[in-house]
């Protein structure tokens, strides 16, 4: 299994560890639902290296960035990220990431970890007519994440980059407990925190200053479990449940992410037909009404029919309720309709509610 | 930390027997396996249950992990205390967060079962 550089530090947190596509990472250290409210209430830390950096040099990067992704990544630049995806002919997903430029200038893709590999294959086949080098850097960079309302008041003392000044999806570069990093106002959480990327052999030195730096905070160190509860509450898509190469960016209800004026880009042609023609199905979020979770491939039943399945769903340690997403076809996707889950041997009565389900306070 | 005056099983379910009737419960080991128990499925009283039989469902933030029987037998008791703060699953599983109560059905099939000796050795295992 590959290991992150902070492998032993999350060994002697006693974080629970396991196979997460062939990374050996933590799950959880003293329990998703504690690790879950820290975030919420106070701060949390998490070792995102696993994910993928895949960088974009050459006369011609940001053209072809732009031919790759539906949003318009011309506003992209030093001071400013964006939540953009790679999408097929057809509109659907090869995967969701972050756009930045470096320090140096040159683009970089942050992707899911499980996706690296292809989305490297993906990104460097799509080349021609392109003066564009493809580098994957995943190797290289570490990444730690710093969410929750304490975020900025941990990070601050140990920072040169002005956080308080800085926005969301915004950007800078600096020192991180001495270490040179670039830091952005970003995160899967539906927190507000950053995102710390480092090219240093030791991102230990940034994770120990943290955790010590926020202990009487109640910085909490959060897994892959946590992170995933998180998520799912602020309604912030994960690849391979959520959205995939079956499912369009108009139908996981990312309109926003569309930019047809920018120009051509792989995907707009369909996207554009299917926003002329009308969604037939859409990603709805719900609750169950009755008790138990719904989970991930769990069938979803409207009229006695199964019509799909559950894309995510899990119990939301905040709000305490069984919350999930799924598709369902548009005439059903208005908040209210009642419909059905199976779980085990029960049809759940699940309501179309409104998302996210989490949204934190400005 | 393990009641000595218990049963186990290979399921990680303790069990505790007084005459012809038992107390059922999970073990400390699995309640940490399983993590945050936000939902438990009791059967209803008055169900039988069949030895080595999912009987019922506890459901933690991560998974979902089926309850067995570690005998046959009638469920004459549930905890109810379990769907109002499931919590206590992880907090005290091997007295408050007992999960049924039953009538032994056949008392040869606690034999079957581990004493604490053996099933610390059986947990020993499962660590390496």
């Amino acid at each position: 299994m590959k290991k992150t550089r902070l492998n032993s530090n999350h060994k002697k947190l006693n974080g629970k560890m396991v196979d997460f596509f062939g990374w050996e990472m933590p799950v959880e250290y003293s329990g998703i639902v504690k690790e879950h409210l820290a975030v919420r209430q106070k701060a949390g830390l998490f070792d995102v290296s696993h994910m993928g950096e895949i960088q974009i040099t050459g006369s011609q990067a940001l053209d072809y960035i732009q031919y790759l992704t539906p949003n318009n990544a011309a506003h992209v630049n030093a001071e400013r990220a964006q939540y953009s995806a790679l999408t097929t002919p057809e509109g659907t997903f090869i995967d969701d990431l972050l756009i930045y430029l470096g320090e140096d200038n040159k683009y970089l893709l942050v992707v899911n970890a499980a996706n690296v590999d292809k989305d490297f294959k993906w990104v460097s086949s799509h080349t021609k007519g392109f003066d564009v080098d493809v580098k994957n850097l995943s190797d290289k960079y570490s990444q730690i994440a710093i969410q929750g309302p304490k975020a900025v008041e941990i990070l601050k003392p140990l920072t040169d980059v002005g956080l308080e000044e800085m926005k969301a999806f915004r950007v800078a570069f600096g020192t991180v407990a001495g270490i040179e990093a670039m830091v952005s106002r970003t995160g899967y959480t539906g927190e507000d925190g950053f995102e710390v990327y480092t090219q240093s052999n030791n991102p230990g030195k940034i994770w120990d200053a943290l955790l010590e730096q926020g202990k009487n905070a109640g910085i909490q160190p959060v897994g892959l479990g946590a992170r995933d509860t998180l998520r799912l509450e602020a309604c912030l898509m994960l690849y391979g449940n959520d959205i995939d190469n079956t499912t369009t960016v108009l139908e996981a209800g990312l309109r926003w992410l569309v930019k047809f004026k920018k120009g051509d880009f792989l995907g707009r042609e369909a996207l554009l037909t299917q926003k002329k023609e009308g969604l037939k199905r859409r990603l709805i979020g719900f609750e169950l009404q009755g008790r138990g979770i719904a989970r991930s491939h769990y069938p979803v039943y409207i009229k006695g029919e199964k019509v799909s399945e559950v894309t995510s769903g899990t119990f939301s340690p905040y709000l305490k309720k069984s919350i999930g997403l799924a598709y369902l076809p548009i005439e059903y996707t208005e908040k209210g309709t009642e419909f059905e889950i199976g779980i085990r041997d029960r049809r759940v009565k699940t309501r179309v509610v409104p998302i996210p389900f989490y949204k934190h306070d400005d | 930390m393990y009641p000595e005056d218990y049963y186990y099983t290979k399921d990680h379910e303790w069990i505790k027997i007084e005459g012809n009737k038992a107390t059922v419960g999970v073990t400390d080991f699995a309640q940490k396996q399983m993590g945050d128990v936000v939902y438990v499925e009791l059967p209803e009283i008055g169900t039988k249950l069949k030895f080595h039989k999912s009987f019922g469902v506890i459901e933690s933030v991560k998974a979902v992990s089926d309850v067995y029987a570690p005998v046959s037998g009638e469920v004459t008791e549930v905890n109810e205390d379990l769907n109002d703060a499931p919590e206590i699953l992880n907090e005290d599983p091997h007295k408050k967060g007992w999960v049924i109560k039953l009538n032994i059905e056949d008392k040869a099939e606690l034999e079957e079962l581990m004493s604490l000796s053996d099933y610390e050795k059986f947990l020993e295992g499962l660590e390496d």
